[in-house]
């Protein structure tokens, strides 16, 4: 008896570990697993509505499969109204409840768009950390204005300090996207976007292109790494201390295609080498070749 | 001579591609053989290729979606195999190769099984609902089918000639201009999309023009059948979205040929009006091709249920207030590009509103079902397979229409799975449960129900299978289209998406199976009263297969369920004192020729052969000046002759009562 039991009981206690590990794997997921209040936020959005929209998908799927059973042709003994076709307070019903989760949700869009609209600067005592952000193919430059230096495939700042990104393309349209702390905007050349993000705490993330630009898409990821400010202070100090310089040939060399570029310091960078980036796709038939700013690289 | 084809443009880069490309040379060979085997070119051309009649239209538009549905569903099994084994490694297929499978997967099944699949069953059945002999505009019709045909033509051309797009089906420039991209792929996509978009467009008018103008007499717009009514919402649709595909890719074409700056990176191009206009034709499309599954849906619950459909006018509403407002929210699409929070939560809130007129037809089929008498026939298998399964979609979508939330969903699996979630059970679910359902009108026989239901069980496991996991992928932040990845994690959730795809193919499998099974038993299983369902609408009221001109004397409407108010009044069936000549249209070759013409058109763009894009061109336009001064286009059927028919038919009609009782 026990061992039947037994038996029955095992691949029941199996799949129910297998369905714990993968909600347990699903807790820990980028989205659900957020390390910045940004993206916390983003994701609570998504369990409110998540709630609100169980309030409908739940009773129809119950009901239609509660339905299908009840009213199988077999079953002759449920009522059966062939005629039965209309019901103002059935109409009313089914209009007014979608329609007030509707409203409800509504407001809820409308409040959240404006309080994590990307381009609003996040509070904090602390001023932002100014970062400038260039998608190539394929791979992802951080300009650091500021300790003017640069960095490939890898964004570093300090936890507990709003970073303020402004974003460019300087190939096709990119999506620059960390789950984990922002969410994503587009990359675009001859454009700026901007996101702000935060971390809560130093950890490591990963940042990647999530927009389809071409062969080497499915490697242009990036390291994403918040630290404390004395680590975050050393690593500038490391790179500054790099051979490499980011002036106009470096670029160019830089914006070639290329996969699985190792991330690079560079211990200075052209002034307004960003600027320049933007401009050559915005101005490149007003201005003659003279004119181009410093720095930028000849169109490819 | 020959622009920029050269040898080179054999798939010879692959192994893989080159056995692609064998399979549909092989293929169409198999088929051109069985045909000359059959003796059948002759009866084909003259009795298909050319007929104007608008059920064999509507068949031969069928049987492209379900070729195309093949295809598009090797590329899918393809895509779901090589994201299972490609962790940290390249996979069996180079990015090259998985690019263009991605991007023709997509291609496919919207516009070249979707689209016709949806044209197919409008036009089989929406002049059989409103009691007409044909459409309004029956040539133009052959017209559309064979510009559609060409098109699709064209993206299988692409497996053997060169290659196909990597941009993806929405096909988003710069990575589609010419300067990232300057091969023929992109070509092969727009000439494509533009010549079958411009098919699509005439459709849309021809069925407008049809149901406003040629119901039978009685038939109000009120008493409509729900598939009418929403085949009408979608058409308009059809005929208002469509030319602003028609205009994006136009202009993508002009920036790749002529090296304009529409929507270029430099030179004052400004890429975001290409999603702008491609979604203001996308997002309408959606509508465009679940409306019409709404609407199957609405017949087969009230046929299956034997009850009438509940909240007929709520639903009419419904439908209407789905088509208006797919208009009013095509920047979901890409809320990420950076517009101001105002824009963005205009659209996140216009999209909800969407949910509640959808909200509303689900409620009504849920209370059409109770207190029904549920036949769990595989029309009506889908149809509740659809109800369960969309409104998880309909519930992913809401969480994408808050753009914030949207921020860290777009882009990902998740949206992927969303999608599919909404576009196989509400408009692929749909089409098989019309496909089901309709089967026996068009051919006189029914499809066999266990194979169908098995296929049902196949694809509606295998969808979960396939998609649930991609929406947990979306939440662990993998994007779309992924040749590699090096991600452990991913990989057990790929590979049960991969099984389910493998389920799926059985399901697929199921369905040929059916196909052939209820062939071979078609004589047994011949419904000789045009009504196998005890249906309650038009088209179940004539024979099956109809007679060319439908209904020998058109009927007169009084009810929303003509046919049960005829047959509740016992006038169901009854022969007409008299038979009167009934004008025809005339076949004509002009509709198969055209769409020949611009297939060899678009390729002779798409690889620069500039003198045959002038030849093909000129002959196009002589056709349609040939085809628009010829005033012989009708022919008589004389009142003896439908006697004739007619009386053979209720013969048989008399048998199968006599047998039945």
């Amino acid at each position: 008896m026990t061992q039947a039991v037994d038996k029955l009981l095992r691949p029941v206690v199996v799949a129910g570990a297998a369905l714990l590990a993968g909600a347990c794997d699903l807790r820990h997921s980028a989205v659900l697993d957020p390390k910045g209040p940004i993206a916390l936020a983003e994701r609570d959005l998504l369990f409110d509505a998540f709630c609100v929209m169980m309030v409908v998908i739940v009773p129809i799927i119950v009901l239609t499969l509660a339905f299908a059973w009840r009213y199988r042709a077999s079953n002759t003994k449920a009522a059966y109204t062939p005629r039965w076709a209309e019901s103002g307070r059935l109409d009313a019903f089914v209009w007014l409840v979608p329609a007030l989760i509707v409203i409800a949700v509504a407001v809820l869009v409308w409040r959240s768009t404006h309080k994590l609209d990307p381009y609003r600067a996040l509070e904090s005592a602390q001023p932002p950390l100014d970062i400038q952000v260039v998608a190539q193919d394929w791979k992802w430059l951080f300009i650091y204005p500021d300790q003017g230096i640069a960095v490939v495939n890898q964004l570093a700042f300090p936890s507990g300090r709003p970073v303020s990104l402004r974003i460019t393309s300087d190939t096709v349209m990119n999506s620059f996207y960390v789950p984990q702390l922002a969410g994503q905007i587009y990359a675009m050349a001859g454009m700026q976007t901007r996101l702000q993000l935060l971390a809560d705490a130093p950890g490591k993330f990963v940042g990647r292109n999530s927009m389809y630009s071409g062969g080497g898409f499915s490697d242009q990821h990036f390291e994403v790494t918040a630290m404390t400010q004395a680590d975050f202070d050393a690593w500038v100090a490391k790179a500054r201390q790099a051979p490499a310089r980011l002036d106009a040939t470096a670029y160019a060399a830089l914006a070639t295609k290329s996969r699985l570029n190792p991330i690079t310091f560079y211990s200075a960078v052209e002034p307004k080498l960003f600027d320049s980036i933007i401009a050559r796709y915005t101005h490149a038939h007003h201005a003659p070749a003279a004119a181009t700013p410093a720095g930028a690289a000849p169109r490819r | 001579m020959f622009g920029r084809l050269t040898l080179e443009a054999l798939p010879l880069y692959s192994a893989i591609a080159a056995g692609g490309a064998a399979v549909t040379i092989g293929g169409a060979l198999l088929v051109a053989i069985a045909i000359t085997w059959l003796g059948a070119w002759r009866y084909l051309w003259t009795e298909w290729f050319t007929s104007v009649d608008h059920k064999r239209i509507g068949v031969m538009y069928i049987v492209l979606a379900l070729i195309m549905l093949l295809r598009g569903f090797v590329d899918a099994i393809m895509m779901r195999a090589q994201q299972a084994m490609a962790l940290n490694s390249g996979g069996y297929l180079p990015p090259e190769h998985f690019d263009q499978i991605f991007s023709s997967h997509g291609t496919i099944m919207i516009f070249f099984m979707a689209m016709p699949f949806m044209t197919g069953l409008i036009n089989i059945i929406v002049p059989l609902q409103i009691g007409t002999r044909d459409v309004a505009f029956p040539f133009l019709n052959s017209l559309s089918l064979w510009l559609t045909a060409s098109g699709a033509g064209l993206v299988m051309v692409s497996l053997v000639i060169g290659k196909f797009s990597t941009a993806g089906w929405t096909g988003y420039p710069p990575y589609s201009g010419a300067e990232a991209n300057p091969g023929v792929g992109v070509d092969y996509w727009i000439w494509a999309i533009l010549i079958s978009g411009v098919g699509s467009t005439l459709s849309g008018i021809n069925f407008v023009v049809t149901i406003l103008k040629r119901r039978a007499p009685g038939m109000t717009l009120m008493r409509m059948t729900p598939f009418t009514w929403t085949a009408l919402c979608a058409s308009v649709l059809m005929a208002f979205a469509f030319p602003a595909l028609t205009v994006a890719c136009g202009l993508l074409a002009l920036d790749r040929l002529f090296g304009m700056h529409f929507f270029t990176n430099a030179h004052g191009g400004n890429m975001m009006n290409y999603p702008n206009l491609f979604w203001i034709w996308g997002h309408p499309e959606v509508y465009i091709l679940i409306l019409p599954a709404f609407g199957i849906f609405s017949e087969v619950v009230s046929t299956f249920s034997r009850k009438r459909l509940f909240g007929y006018e709520s639903l009419v509403y419904a439908t209407a207030a789905i088509a208006i407002l797919s208009f009013t929210v095509w920047l979901h699409h890409f809320f990420t590009m950076g517009s101001s929070p105002n824009v963005n939560a205009f659209f996140g809130i216009t999209t909800m509103i969407i949910a509640v007129p959808t909200g509303v037809k689900v409620f009504n089929w849920l209370l059409t079902m109770y207190r029904g008498r549920i036949d769990f026939h595989p029309s009506m298998m889908w149809t509740i397979g659809f109800m369960v399964t969309f409104v998880i979609g309909g519930m992913t979508g809401v969480l994408l229409a808050i753009p914030s939330a949207d921020f860290l969903m777009h882009n990902t699996t998740f949206l992927v799975a969303h999608f599919h979630n909404m576009i196989i059970p509400g408009v692929l679910f749909g089409y098989l449960a019309g496909y089901m359902y309709w089967f026996p009108k068009a051919f006189g026989f029914a499809l066999d129900r266990k194979w169908g239901l098995a296929s049902f069980w196949c694809w509606m496991i295998g969808f979960y299978l396939a998609f649930m996991p991609l929406y947990i992928l979306g939440f662990k932040g993998m994007p779309r289209r992924m040749e590699q990845y090096n991600d452990p994690s991913w990989q057990p959730y790929l590979m049960v998406a991969a099984s389910g795809a493998a389920l799926i193919l059985v399901g697929i499998a199921c369905m040929v199976m059916q196909l052939y099974v209820s062939i071979r038993n078609a004589r047994k299983t011949a419904d000789r009263t045009g009504d196998p369902f005890d249906g309650r609408t038009l088209e179940w009221a004539t024979s099956s297969p109809p007679p060319a001109y439908n209904f020998a004397v058109l009927p007169e409407i009084r009810d929303r369920e003509p046919l049960l108010d005829m047959k509740e009044r016992g006038v169901a069936y009854q022969r007409p004192a008299a038979y009167q000549d009934i004008h025809m249209p005339k076949n004509s070759a002009v509709g198969v020729v055209m769409g020949g013409l611009a297939f060899v058109l678009g390729f002779a763009i798409i690889w620069h052969i500039w003198w045959l894009v002038v030849a093909c061109g000129l002959a196009m336009w002589i056709a349609m000046i040939a085809r628009s001064s010829d005033d012989d286009s009708e022919f008589t059927l004389l009142a003896a002759e439908v006697k004739q028919i007619e009386d053979a038919r209720y013969r048989a009609l008399a048998s199968q009562t006599t047998s039945r009782s």
